[in-house]
Formats: structure tokens, C-alpha cells, sequence
């Protein structure tokens, strides 16, 4: 053919070795490819943008990625801002409408999203539990405060929640400027790995940060997650009878339970507020003296893909979610008085367990119980004291 | 909510002109496409051939980004299902199911029952999804 001759021609100055035998073998594939009608100035043209593309991604191939990924970075930025900026909106408007400040609390809202805690240093790991839990009670108080200075009218259950919707503004913040932050690296450096890594882990984030948002949502008009399925199981054994406080902002009843006597606990609802139930399960036990038969844990777990949600599943073990310092205090304690721990949790996943509550997670609170039942039947004789704790955010539920 | 609509209005005003060049791309491809018929009924194969080759590529280039933006806006606006409360009547079993308002919790004394002037308990708070095509998944 005419046009193989004049491209042995032009790359005559690159005739050596294998080179050469690349372009025979291209020149070849791209005569049995390439058969359009006519061996006019056409088809030279076309043959021509085709190895200019071909040496274009041989050269320039990882640069274009690179910048594909960077407009991908970038698309979810955007969003992330923008979910951000709804996140901040919600929680400043929510503030204006139950608060009712005499001041505008943007500025001090700015400011509580910049907010950050340093953990303890573990490097002596030995007593860390206790510095971690001074560390998140000195930020539980100091939220408090702030949330009682920029919404003064808010009662205790609407400052509970607006402490909640504040810290779900707090992580979207985070995680945008996280993002923001690897992404102008990697623009400044050019660098594929930087670009790679976060684009990566773009998929978690953005799943992250979406349930975040809904979860900001709930909280700012009261309504229960999908975390509070154990507290809504806890307060559906104890309605009816009388509670009592106990610490940290946990309730107890003592409820009849199939010939035994159940000391049911969960979080004081219905503000948005996990307490402290490693706290909790340890006073009812020193009240008791130890003589406990069983403790029983309900609480949500993320399910994995494939599952179904709301599906309940037992074991043993404390069910507890966290920083840990409460599932260590409930170790310590039943690990002092032996006394053995049973979990029932009920499947879903990170994005259900943060917004409104799915009816599917609501209908198997009646299996949660069922399952309940079946254990203490089980594992304790008549007349037995148990514990039932069920654990996560009560917000929307009451007792 | 009515700060939905202006902040998504902000999202499409920074696409517009991304739309203008896709539609302009568009347009060139589809005269393209008109020619390469043209081109053909007066027997010049070969003009026709490229003609339809430049106009399938860019309108196949112009349609699929125009999707992608398109999703992409899509995907920027967060949803919010209807959640709804459910009250009932200890006594006399009365439903009734309405949608969520501030304030609400599960277990909450409400008004008294409209039947027999009982205090309702409020008995549910959950969303209903409706599950977009559950593939059946043979594992
Ligand atoms: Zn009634």
C-alpha cells in the first residue's frame, strides 16, 4: 500500500532495532484494520490521528488518567461542599428556630465546626481508657455549654439534639476539607499516588459523608435512626413501667420477664443521647451486689453487603459501639463477678443506621424481643435477676 | 424546602456552559450525520463514510456527557423520604398514621382518641424505602 511507504519514510530516522519492527507490525494490523474505501488523502489523514493517538497515550497516557481522576476528585468536592454548606445551613436555621439567640450564632457556630479533640497518648497504653473518658467528658460538657449559649431557649431534649445535629455538621466539615486538602496536594504535585489514593477511597467517603447528611437531618428534627433499634427495643420492655435515672443520662425499669426479674436499660430519650451504659449496667450490678444471671446487649451492627437488614443475629460479647471506654467498663465489671454476656444485634448498614429509621428495622424489633426471650429462657432459671441494655442513640424514642 | 430549589439552581448554573458546548457539539454532529446522507445520495461514498463516521462519534461524545452531568446533578440533591407517625389507641385499638412533625417520639402521650377520649400513644416513627429493583441475587 501507498500510505505504508510514506510512513517507512517518515519514521526512517527511528529505523533501528526493535522500533522498526513495531511499526511494520502496526503498519500491518492497521491495513487489515483500517480497510476504508479509497486509499485517498482520507484515509492518510486517519491513519496519521491514529498513531499520533497511539504515541499520545504511549507518552501522555498516565498524564491524562491523572487528570481524569483530578476532575473525578474534584466532582465529589463539589458535592461534598455542597452537602457541607446544607449540612451548616440546616444546623444554623434549626438553631435560629428552637434556640431563639438574641445574637446571630453563625459565627459561633463557624467556629464550634472548627472544634477538634487530641486522644491521649496510648504510647504507655496502660490506664488510657480513663484519659480517653476524661478527654470525651470534658468535650461532652464543653458542647453542652456552647449549645446552651448560642440556643438559650432550647429545652433539654432540643439541646441534646442540637448538640447531635452540631457534630454531624462537625464531621462533614472534616471530611470535606480532608478531601479538599488531598485533593490541591495532588494537583500541586502532580503526583498520581496522592491523586490515587484518595480516589480510591472516594466511594467510602462519599457513602460517609451522604449518611452524615441524613443523619444531620434526624437529628435536627428529633427523629429516631436506625442506631436507636436497641434502645427502642429496651424502651419497648419497659413502657408501662416506672423508671428511674441512673448514671450517666440512662434510665432503668425493673420489669417482670418471663418469671424472671429484668432490669431493662437504655439511654433517657427522647433527645438525641447515648449515655453511658457501660456506667449503667456496672451500678445495677453493685446494687445487686453481682448477683446477676445474664446480661443482655441489643444493639445495631453494620451488616455486610448482601444481607438483609434487619436481620437479628445472636452472640456473646459486649455490643457496644464507640470509643471502647464503655464496652471496657462492662468487661471490667462482669469480668470481677463472671458473670456471662449475651448479644442480640439487628443488621444494617452505615447509611440506614444514621438516617430515619427504615420500616424494615422497625419490624424486627418485635424479632429482637422474641429473640431476647428465647436467651433468658434459655440461659436462666426462674426467679434470675438479668440485665436487658439496649444500646444506641435514643433520639425520637421515649420510655 | 426552599432553599433546596436555590441552592441546586447554583449547582446547574455552573454546568451551563458545559451544556452550551455539549448542545453545540451535538448540533455539528447531527448536521454531520445530514450531510454524510447528502454526500451519499450524490454518490460520493467515500466524503459520505467520513461524514457519518464524525457525526456518529460526536453525537455518542455529546449525548454521554450530557448523561453523566446530568446524573451528576442528579446525585447532588439529598432526598428525604416521608416518614411517618403512627398513633394508636390503647383501649379501643384506633390507627391513625400521619406525617412526622417536630416534636414527635416514639412512646409520646398525644391528643386523646377521637372514639372514646382516651390519651393515644404514638407507637412508630420509621421511613418507608421503596427498593429500587431488587436484582435477584442467586448467592
Ligand atoms: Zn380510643
Amino acid at each position: 500500500m501507498e500510505y505504508a511507504k510514506i510512513y517507512n519514510q517518515a519514521f526512517a530516522s527511528f529505523s533501528e532495532g526493535e522500533f522498526v519492527n513495531l511499526v511494520a507490525m502496526l503498519t500491518a494490523l492497521q491495513n487489515q484494520l483500517f480497510q476504508l474505501p479509497g486509499g485517498d488523502i482520507f484515509s492518510q489523514i486517519l491513519t496519521l490521528v491514529i498513531y499520533a493517538f497511539i504515541f499520545i497515550s504511549i507518552f501522555y497516557g498516565q498524564r491524562i488518567q491523572l487528570y481524569i481522576m483530578l476532575r473525578e476528585v474534584e466532582g465529589s468536592l463539589y458535592k461534598l461542599k455542597y452537602i457541607r454548606d446544607e449540612g451548616r445551613r440546616i444546623a444554623i436555621e434549626t438553631i435560629k428556630e428552637i434556640g431563639k439567640p438574641q445574637t446571630d450564632p453563625t459565627v459561633r457556630v463557624d467556629r464550634f465546626l472548627e472544634y477538634f479533640t487530641i486522644s491521649p497518648q496510648s504510647l504507655d497504653p496502660a490506664g488510657v481508657v480513663w484519659k480517653l473518658e476524661h478527654i470525651l467528658d470534658v468535650r461532652d460538657t464543653r458542647f453542652k455549654d456552647e449549645v446552651k449559649l448560642i440556643a438559650p431557649a432550647a429545652d433539654e431534649t432540643q439541646a441534646n439534639n442540637l448538640e447531635n445535629t452540631l457534630e454531624a455538621a462537625m464531621a462533614l466539615n472534616y471530611i470535606y476539607k480532608v478531601i479538599r486538602h488531598y485533593y490541591l496536594l495532588g494537583k500541586k504535585t502532580l503526583s498520581l499516588y496522592i491523586i490515587m489514593q484518595i480516589q480510591m477511597i472516594l466511594p467510602m467517603v462519599m457513602r460517609e459523608a451522604e449518611a452524615y447528611a441524613s443523619a444531620l437531618k434526624a437529628f435536627a428534627y428529633g427523629q429516631p435512626i436506625g442506631d436507636g433499634v436497641g434502645a427502642l427495643v429496651a424502651a419497648k420492655l419497659m413502657h408501662g413501667y416506672p423508671v428511674r435515672k441512673i448514671p450517666k443520662d440512662c434510665v432503668v425499669a425493673t420489669v417482670p420477664f418471663e418469671g424472671r426479674t429484668a432490669y431493662v436499660i437504655k439511654a433517657e430519650g427522647p433527645g438525641g443521647n447515648v449515655g453511658k451504659p457501660g456506667d449503667a449496667i456496672k451500678t445495677i450490678i453493685e446494687e445487686n451486689e453481682g448477683k446477676i444471671a445474664n446480661i443482655i446487649m441489643i444493639d445495631a451492627a453494620l451488616k455486610l453487603e448482601g444481607e438483609e437488614i434487619g436481620e437479628v443475629a445472636e452472640g456473646v460479647g459486649a455490643a457496644i459501639g464507640g470509643p471502647g471506654v464503655d464496652q471496657f467498663k462492662i468487661e471490667e465489671t462482669i469480668l470481677k463477678y463472671r458473670i456471662p454476656i449475651n448479644a442480640v444485634i439487628v443488621k444494617e448498614d452505615i447509611g440506614d443506621a444514621v438516617s430515619p429509621m427504615r420500616k424494615e428495622v422497625f419490624d424486627s424489633v418485635d424479632k429482637a424481643v422474641e429473640r431476647i426471650k428465647q436467651v433468658v429462657l434459655e440461659r436462666t432459671k426462674e426467679g434470675d435477676k438479668v440485665i436487658i441494655a439496649g444500646i444506641g442513640n435514643t433520639i425520637g424514642i421515649g420510655q | 424546602m426552599g432553599q433546596k430549589s436555590a441552592s441546586s439552581s447554583a449547582a446547574t448554573k455552573v454546568s451551563s456552559f458545559v451544556l452550551l458546548i455539549i448542545f453545540v457539539t451535538l448540533a455539528v454532529a447531527l448536521a454531520a450525520l445530514v450531510l454524510a446522507v447528502q454526500a451519499y445520495s450524490i454518490g460520493n461514498d467515500v466524503v459520505a463514510v467520513y461524514l457519518l463516521f464524525i457525526g456518529f462519534i460526536g453525537v455518542a461524545l455529546s449525548t454521554y456527557v450530557l448523561f453523566q452531568t446530568r446524573q451528576r446533578m442528579m446525585r447532588l440533591r439529598i432526598e428525604t423520604p416521608p416518614i411517618t407517625t403512627t398513633i394508636e389507641c390503647k383501649k379501643c385499638g384506633f390507627k391513625n398514621v400521619r406525617e412526622f412533625q417536630r416534636g414527635d417520639y416514639i412512646f409520646k402521650e398525644v391528643e386523646p382518641c377521637q372514639k372514646c377520649n382516651e390519651k393515644m400513644l404514638i407507637t412508630a416513627i420509621y421511613r418507608e424505602v421503596r427498593e429500587k429493583g431488587k436484582t435477584s441475587f442467586p448467592y
